[in-house]
């Protein structure tokens, strides 16, 4: 038997200025369906008490601080701090998000420490042997579980696809020693913090999506694609084509090589729904689809299709929702 | 300067892509194994500079069963100067830890200024392998850049990420890997494919790279434990707009609890 209540290492992202990253909540959740959950906090030492509240209210039992100075380079003070936290914690599992920073935290601590990796992982379970992960791969054609053949489980997790959360802790927080390991790594040249201007819920994660693809025409037209999203309190994607074009930032894009959605409903507006593009968001609860072209692949899969204009389709739905909403 | 680029074969994303359901390793032959198009973006990461700056070699590198050497050729004929391909029957269905230490241990073997992978491969997607060899290798690693600038001493990028944009910069030698935003791959041209077959390819094992597998069972590995295939989505209703059909899928959202 494992123990359930054995220690699940979690890497709680914070950004520059100090906030604690959405992903934490459903690292934390994920780490409390299968034993403790144990927060790591790397941050600059004037915002790290702060953070490291916020994880314990997130659901960490315990977490371990250590100090990221400014001007340090990119990832190695995270990548040492970790692997001291791991030696000291021994955990059964280390969760950590899939992001850009994640990704790379994960491949340098998997292999600095021998352990197994699991890769976009969508939930964490138990089974008699320890931790298992499991994946949604090719688009979500297909349900993977994996283990490691031994050691600790370290994953990372896919942004937004926990549901789970841990119930909130009383801080029990302890600084943590770093032997730094000396590693190469980058220097950090320029950073300018990205601002959000919308209160517009995260891509990933969200309840509801409305993607806006080349049908849309231009950049100026994708207001038009916001004004849906801001009807239904939506999330806003975009396909390649779309984000090549330069309506949209890169961020924006679901699919193959973008973000992975599966929310209730997706409206796909102006998309054709290449294979690629599906990949990212055929796991939606309901597709609904707008497109001129009836012969257009998305409407193979989509719940509701509107053969039609874009232009005057979108604004008649707007008003139509927002006159069932008044 | 030497750049090395890893490039990966990878089931077509424009085909039917299918797990074994027994072994849970990939079916070869239910579609097309390619070159991934970031590791074809990288490979024209590599030319570009190449091609300005005298006296550089482009080596592609691909680790992979004995299908791998006709996209490796590809790579070949877009301009790159020779091609290595590790082949092994122990590294079949090999785990991403693994995959790294086999490319770290070739690319010790070969020397390098500087590696050029994708950011994320389109079958594995764990986006790891970059750092991992940069790990093994002890060298930094720029990862996610969406634009590159090579001297004869540094590379330096753009990162972005979650929370912001970085520039990054790391002393060569270095790993860096890119993202889409960089510009596709040129075509072979004919002139390019004639050339290809006159140039080197070679083949390595594990033994020529005096490294292992791991099968002792010292290191921890990833393995598939189960295997399900979810039903395909089927096509619901779709409607001709006569006017109203914006009208009517409110209707449809307001009845699925969807407003
Ligand atoms: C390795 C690889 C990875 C990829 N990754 C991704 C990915 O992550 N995400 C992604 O999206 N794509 C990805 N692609 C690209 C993908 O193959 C398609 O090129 C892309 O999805 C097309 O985007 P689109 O549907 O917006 O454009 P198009 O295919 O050009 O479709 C535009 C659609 O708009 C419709 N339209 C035009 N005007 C109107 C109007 N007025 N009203 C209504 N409809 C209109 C047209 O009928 C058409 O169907 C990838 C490709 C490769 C090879
Ligand atoms: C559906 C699926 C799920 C998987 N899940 C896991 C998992 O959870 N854990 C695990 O350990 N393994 C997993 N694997 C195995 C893993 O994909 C392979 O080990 C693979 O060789 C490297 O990982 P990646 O595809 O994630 O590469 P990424 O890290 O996404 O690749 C980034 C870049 O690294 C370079 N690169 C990657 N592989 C090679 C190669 N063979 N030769 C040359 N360059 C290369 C390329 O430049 C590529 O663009 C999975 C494989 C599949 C098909």
């Amino acid at each position: 038997m494992t123990d359930s209540s054995a220690p699940i290492l979690v890497l709680v992202e914070v950004s520059p200025a100090g906030t604690v990253l959405p992903s934490a909540a459903g690292l934390l959740g994920a780490a409390a369906g299968i034993g403790t959950p144990v927060a790591l906090v790397v941050a600059p030492a004037a915002v790290s008490a702060a953070a490291a509240e916020r994880a314990a209210e997130l659901g960490a039992a315990r977490v371990l601080v250590a100090d990221r100075p400014a001007g340090s380079p990119l990832l190695a003070p995270v990548v040492d701090a970790l692997a001291a936290a791991a030696a000291s914690v021994s955990p059964d599992a280390v969760l950590i998000s899939s992001s850009s920073e994640g990704r790379d935290i994960a491949a340098r601590f998997a292999v600095r420490s021998g352990a197994a990796l699991a890769v976009d992982v969508v939930s964490v379970s138990r089974d008699e042997e320890g931790p298992v992960a499991h994946h949604s791969v090719y688009g979500g054609a297909y349900l993977v579980d994996s283990a490691a053949t031994s050691g600790t489980l370290v994953a990372t997790v896919r942004q937004g696809a926990i549901e789970a959360r841990a119930a909130a802790q009383t801080p029990s927080i302890e600084q943590l020693d770093v032997t730094p390991s000396g590693k190469r790594d980058v220097e950090v040249v320029d950073y300018q913090a990205t601002v959000t201007a919308s209160d517009r819920p995260e891509l990933r994660g969200a309840k509801t999506v409305v993607s806006g693809g080349r049908g849309v025409g231009s950049a100026e037209n994708f207001a038009l694609v916001e004004q849906l999203a801001d009807a239904l309190g939506a999330a806003v994607g975009a396909s390649r084509a779309a984000v090549d074009a330069g309506y949209v930032p890169a961020s924006y894009q679901v699919g193959q090589t973008g973000v992975t959605v599966s929310p209730r409903l997706y409206i796909a507006v102006g998309i054709s729904g290449a294979i690629q593009h599906r990949a990212g968001m055929q796991t939606a609860k309901t597709i609904v689809a707008i497109n001129k072209d009836a012969d257009a692949p998305i409407f193979e899969i989509a719940d509701f299709g509107v053969v039609g204009d874009l232009f005057t389709v979108v604004p008649q739905l707007i008003d139509a929702i927002s006159a069932k909403k008044d | 300067m030497k750049i090395v680029v890893l490039v990966k074969e990878v089931p077509d994303t424009w085909g039917d892509r299918r797990l074994n359901l027994e072994t849970g390793l990939l079916e070869r032959g239910a579609g097309e194994l390619v070159l991934d198009e970031i590791g074809e973006r990288a490979i024209e990461v590599a030319l570009t500079y190449a091609e300005a700056n005298s006296g550089s070699e482009v080596v592609v590198l691909a680790m992979g069963p004995a299908s791998v050497p006709t996209n490796l050729r590809k790579g070949l004929a877009m301009g790159a100067d020779r091609a290595i391909h590790i082949l092994d029957d122990a590294l079949i269905g090999a785990d991403t830890t693994l995959t790294a230490t086999t490319l770290a241990a070739a690319l010790s073997h070969e020397g390098f200024d500087l590696v050029i992978a994708g950011n994320v491969s389109t079958d594995g997607g764990g986006a790891v392998i970059p750092s991992m060899v940069a790990e093994l290798l002890d060298v930094p690693a720029a990862t996610g850049l969406s634009t590159v600038a090579i001297t004869a001493t540094d590379v330096t990028g753009r990162r972005d990420t979650e929370v912001g944009s970085y520039t990054v910069k790391a002393a060569l030698p270095a790993v860096v890997s890119i993202t889409e935003a960089l510009p596709d791959a040129r075509f072979p041209s004919f002139k390019g494919i004639m050339a290809a077959k006159k140039k080197p390819l070679d083949t390595l094992t594990l033994a020529d790279l005096a490294a292992t597998s791991g099968a002792s069972g010292e290191d921890a590995h990833s393995i598939v434990i189960s295997l399900a295939e979810r039903p395909a989505r089927a096509a619901g209703v779709t409607i001709v707009d006569e006017g109203d059909a914006g009208t009517q899928l409110a209707e449809f959202l307001a009845k699925n609890q969807l407003i």
